[in-house]
């Protein structure tokens, strides 16, 4: 394969997929550690509402007002998350089930009564994203890596995938050690001063935008898929949370950039013509590493002994 | 000067408030519309050891958590050296309950001794090697140094135990708060604990442990505080630790033949 051919075409999709696939892998491991992870998946869902309501008050289908949509859709469902944890006093799971899955019964009645289900927001478009078409047509080769008039043209996706994996290392880098301890010892870490809420808070929030800004590039099956399955993979790599955040990242760019190329040549390769689904296919090689990881990995058996020993 | 009037009709001065590592006035706190800890007062005494005990569910944990911050309470006043908690947190060493954690977490033994620094280092600050050392040290006062590279996993309840005292021995508080911190260990592991809280106390350390054995409070502590939801007695384990308190706190939950027993051990 030419680089005339790859640049343009390939490299942008592989480089955003791996960004969204990393941004989102990133928190998953604290979600994963503090029994939140499904918080991905009802982030995802809720964001429906967000963005058909958007959609009503704009007319358009443009991206930001619909990030915003899906940012607030999501904010509000983290808040009503937290609010029915403390004050009914049940596990997060079940507090996000009744959330997600009210919010978006509302959403897909809302785009049933209004008059959105005629123009493009289906749910192929919410499943599986767009990652094929994010192409870079400005670009001629490699040496398009080095030009700025080539560069300018590149899909808005990309940076802003970037930004967002950028914020969202920082946010980790910056708490990493107030997150580790208020996530191993709630009440030790409050009795030392941390701010345990807003910190919680903080994570899921972060969570959520990385969730977003990935359900706006490459649709919610990655995103669903890479908060759990490369996190989950890297703790049965590991015993130490250090490496356990190093290996969640191999893991989440590993499945974006197999699962794109499996997607777009695998196919060819056993003779059949048509390319299958990208995010499909990023977010069944996590999975596929998930179970190796499962059978394999060096950590898998809970290393717990029993209580009053 | 503010006179503070206790639920036994004791007064206390600001000044006495200001001697005790830890004072709390009127401290309630409810799980939903049902008080599990109703208008307690204690005041800790400097440089002793303090056994707070009581039948299951009679608030102890729960007081000491309000008291800490770490779960909210409806009202009460709490002061630690005489001044307002968040100024004195770094003098203040808690102790949870080992059963509270995952103890599947990935992480060893030494980072969950070395999370004791978290003050000290700070946010961003890095690990040298003198905080290693120090977190090392406090692994070999509970007999747990040859464990310090271990996943915490792998450790027997009773070593678990140990590696918390250590992480609360690395935070060089002066007032240690232990929660529940002999439940479900070994006797070796039970000793060690005893030993270095002791030790403690010799330094002139403070010491207030949520206890569930009646068999050692008069063996170990040198003070009681009784609590049945409300605070039922407080004082010296001489005078305060006998059959009335005990059946005023426990009511018919203390069978007769334990009554007998205490009898024999409280003299």
């Amino acid at each position: 394969m030419s680089g005339a051919e790859f640049v343009p075409l390939s490299l942008p999709p592989i480089a955003i997929g791996t960004c969204a696939a990393i941004a989102c892998a990133l928190p998953g491991n604290f979600l994963l550690l503090r029994r939140q992870a499904l918080i991905g998946d009802a982030i995802s869902h809720v964001v429906l509402p967000g963005i058909v309501v958007a959609f009503i008050l704009t007319g358009v289908i443009s991206t930001w007002p619909m990030m915003i949509g899906a940012a607030g859709a999501a904010l509000i469902a983290v808040l009503l998350i937290e609010g029915i944890r403390r004050l009914g006093r049940i596990e997060p799971g079940a507090a996000m089930g009744v959330v997600f899955t009210t919010m978006f019964a509302g959403g897909v009645l809302l785009l049933e009564q209004t008059d959105t289900s005629s123009v493009h927001l289906d749910v192929e478009h919410a499943l599986y994203g767009n990652l094929e078409s994010l192409i870079w047509l400005d670009a001629t080769g490699w040496a398009s890596l080095l030009d700025p008039l080539a560069l300018a043209g590149l899909p808005p996706e990309l940076p802003r995938m970037a930004l967002v994996l950028v914020l969202t290392g920082l946010f980790i880098a910056i708490f990493w050690r107030a997150l580790k301890i208020s996530t191993f010892d709630e009440g030790f870490a409050q009795s030392v001063g941390i701010t345990t809420t807003p910190l919680g808070l903080a994570l899921v929030v972060v969570a959520a935008v990385a969730a977003v800004a990935a359900f706006d590039a490459v649709g919610s099956i990655i995103v669903i898929a890479m908060f759990i399955c490369p996190p989950a993979a890297a703790r049965m790599m590991t015993n130490r949370l250090e490496r356990q955040i190093a290996w969640s990242v191999g893991f989440a760019a590993l499945s974006a950039i197999l699962g794109y190329v499996l997607a777009g040549y695998g196919p060819l390769w056993l003779g059949l013509y048509d390319a299958v689904s990208a995010a499909g296919m990023i977010a069944t090689v996590s999975g596929v590493i998930l179970a190796v990881a499962a059978r394999f990995g060096p950590c898998r058996t809970r290393a717990g002994a029993p209580a009053g020993v | 000067m503010l006179d503070l009037i206790c639920e036994d009709g004791t007064t206390f001065t600001e000044n006495s408030l200001a001697q005790s590592p830890l004072a709390i006035r009127g401290l309630t706190v409810t799980y939903g519309q049902k008080p599990a800890v109703f208008s307690v007062d204690m005041t800790v005494q400097p440089g002793e050891m303090t056994a707070i005990i009581g039948p299951n569910g009679a608030g102890k944990s729960t007081m000491l958590k309000a008291a800490l911050g770490v779960i909210p309470s409806v009202s009460g006043r709490v002061q630690v050296f005489g001044k307002p908690l968040p100024s004195q947190r770094a003098r203040v060493a808690y102790v949870p309950q080992r059963a509270s954690v995952d103890w599947d977490f990935p992480t060893r033994v030494i980072d969950v001794v070395l999370m004791g620094l978290y003050r000290q280092v700070g946010l961003l600050g890095r690990i040298r090697g003198q905080h290693r050392a120090s977190a090392l040290d406090c692994l070999t006062r509970v007999g747990m140094a040859d464990f310090a590279d271990r996943q915490i996993g792998q450790l027997s309840g009773g070593q678990q135990q140990r590696v918390f005292l250590a992480r609360a021995l690395a935070q060089n508080a002066d007032l240690y708060l232990l929660d529940e911190p002999f439940a479900g260990v070994d006797a070796a592991t039970e000793k060690a604990i005893i030993t270095v809280l002791k030790s403690l106390r010799a330094e002139g350390k403070t010491v207030v442990v949520v206890h569930h054995d009646l068999a050692t409070v008069a063996e170990y502590f040198d003070n009681v505080f009784l609590i049945n939801t409300r605070k039922v007695a407080e004082g010296p384990v001489e005078t305060t630790f006998n059959s009335v308190t005990l059946q005023a706190a426990y009511g018919g939950r203390l069978a007769a033949t334990q009554v007998e027993q205490l009898n024999q051990i409280t003299g």
